[in-house]
């Protein structure tokens, strides 16, 4: 369980996370919604350490976040963030492979190019290994910035946005394989995401924030209702149930 | 390692064995064979020295500010080293500056040189990492003031004084410090191992800050640790042959050139052994062949302008 207890956030004088206290549920998909400007991203790069805390705690499976080695965090949880260009020139096969680096430090041996072998394959990358990462399109660079996470192998994955550049079914081919993750391998996932009907369709649990506060939390049928939704996002918001679970009609 | 970059990497060896030769061995007649071999071989050094310094120095820089335009003379890393020198002998005069033992002299500045320059280009990168046109203004803004500062201070200076000052402020291949050179190889063979034993972390570094905190690299730690380096082997390229701004630019671009990988195991010493190559084959050229019709530096300079130029120009600043 992913454990958040009194976390607030400021950048500059601007205030980002109000006092937040809430968990991520153990084996289960957690999405967390708002609208623009919520906090959802701040709130998962302080879990994933990218900045660091400023109040508050924050526990990873039982880790304390700001006293737990970052070595040891790497094993326990992989986060990745919103944007994600890379300087140097790397292959995709080699970008994949840095997601062993914090089980082999530099010295990788045939287990670690089973796994990277894997992830390729789980990402429909395999017959990309060999190209550049700026031979490729923006959403199959994308897709292997998620195969390395994948091939960190933890218990904890932590995705900012994972459907950016995706196609509707490159995206949906993804949040199946996040619920079979999460079903089959024992792994947690959280994630931020902007278009509701996947949080509806795949998680477990949602999140929903809005200016720095949560405004509610529970299963997908508690969160992702008419009230919760209109008043989230400030705009009439009709839900109806698809195949028993929520859609959401906020195109019309 | 691949095939390829063993095979690389052993070609610019014997390269580099094969120019050392020439330089040394080239018309050796009857005469004082001891007294010319030793001054070659002094110079030779010192060359090699200087090439292995610039060259993993930039490779390093490079990847600390995940761009491949900046080196640490454009960031005004040895215009901070001039700085320092110009300052010591303002304060303790010319013959107090001569007066101090080379060694610890060069020793304490290259500390005071890691200290000054860890500290305030640790803040920019940390800070600034993810605004690189704003680093960039910044490191050459801090650049220019470091250089008027020193050219202040030497007007300020007495003309004997000034002199000294001098000697240090110009890139010249011709003169080197032969004092220096036992600390110098040192401090070089030292920083390098350094640098070698971090190339997995390098990697990793390479990608930029969230993945790599993500993959639990100490970020800020690693960070640092560069910087330092990159401050160890400026001062002891400035120190031995002044301020160079551009060889280090062509000698990193080679280098991946040359590797297309970006593993700085294989990176680091291909820049090393490819800076080392130019350096002495470039001054085999100027002082045997041309009979010093031109100097090194300048030709060094300009062709390291152009291709900084045509870095900018090819969009590669990123």
């Amino acid at each position: 369980m992913i454990r958040i207890d009194g976390v607030g956030h400021r950048i500059g004088n601007a205030p980002i996370l109000h006092d937040i206290t809430t968990h991520l549920p153990e084996g289960r998909l957690t999405a967390l919604i708002g609208p623009n400007g919520a906090g959802k991203s701040t709130l998962l790069r302080l879990v994933g350490r990218l900045e660091p805390l400023q109040q508050g705690r924050i526990s990873v499976g039982g880790h304390d976040v700001s006293t737990t080695r970052t070595e040891d965090l790497a094993r326990v949880m992989a986060i990745l963030g919103q944007q994600n260009s890379i300087a140097s020139r790397l292959r995709l096969s080699e970008l994949v492979g840095f997601g062993r680096w914090p089980h082999h430090r530099g010295r990788p041996t045939a287990h670690d190019h089973a796994r990277v072998a894997e992830a390729l394959e789980a990402f429909a990358l395999t017959p990309l290994a060999h190209r550049f990462l700026d031979e490729v399109s923006g959403g199959q660079a994308q897709r292997a910035h998620i195969a390395m996470a994948f091939a960190q192998d933890t218990d904890w994955l932590l995705l900012d946005e994972p459907l950016n550049n995706l196609d509707m079914a490159h995206a949906r081919a993804l949040m199946g394989r996040l619920r079979d993750l999460v079903r089959h391998q024992g792994r947690s996932v959280g994630l931020v995401v902007h278009e509701i009907n996947y949080a509806a369709a795949w998680a477990d649990h949602v999140i929903a924030m809005k200016e720095g506060r949560i405004v509610a939390q529970g299963d997908a049928h508690e969160v992702l209702t008419e009230a919760v939704l209109s008043d989230l996002y400030e705009a009439p918001i009709a839900v109806v149930s698809h195949q028993g679970r929520p859609l959401v009609l906020h195109h019309v | 390692m691949d095939r390829r970059a063993v095979l690389i990497l052993g070609g610019l060896l014997a390269c580099l064995a094969g120019l050392s030769a020439l330089w040394l061995l080239q018309g050796l007649g009857d005469g004082n064979r001891g007294f010319i071999l030793s001054l070659r071989a002094t110079k030779l050094a010192a060359l090699v020295v200087v090439a292995f310094a610039i060259g993993i120095s930039t490779v390093l820089f490079q990847t600390v500010a995940a761009n491949r335009v900046l080196t640490p003379s454009i960031m005004g890393f040895d215009a901070l080293y001039v700085l320092l020198q110009t300052l010591l002998v303002a304060s303790l005069g010319v013959a107090g500056f001569a007066g101090l033992p080379a060694g610890a002299k060069f020793l304490s500045e290259i500390a005071l040189m890691t200290a000054m320059a860890s500290g305030l280009f640790g803040i920019l990168l940390l800070r600034g990492a993810r605004d690189v046109p704003r680093m960039i203004l910044t490191g050459v803004i801090l650049g220019v003031l470091f250089r008027s500062l020193s050219s202040f201070v030497g007007r300020i200076l007495d003309p004997n004084a000034y002199a000294v000052v001098q000697s240090v402020s110009f890139a010249s291949f011709n003169k080197v410090q032969p004092d220096l050179l036992p600390v110098a190889m040192g401090v070089t063979a030292l920083a390098g191992l350094a640098a070698w034993r971090m190339a997995p972390r390098l990697d990793v570094l390479a990608l930029g800050r969230d993945p790599a905190v993500s993959l639990g690299l100490r970020h800020r730690g690693v960070v640092l640790q560069v910087l330092g380096l990159v401050a160890v082997l400026v001062s002891v390229s400035t120190a031995l042959v002044g301020p160079v701004s551009f060889f280090g630019l062509i000698v990193a671009g080679l280098a991946h050139g040359l590797m297309r990988s970006t593993r700085h195991a294989a990176l680091l010493p291909t820049a090393a052994l490819s800076g080392a190559i130019l350096l002495v084959g470039g001054q085999w050229l100027f002082e045997r062949v041309l009979g010093q019709a031109a100097t090194l530096s300048v030709v060094v300079e300009f062709a390291g302008g152009l291709f900084f130029l045509y870095l900018l120009l090819r969009g590669h600043i990123r």
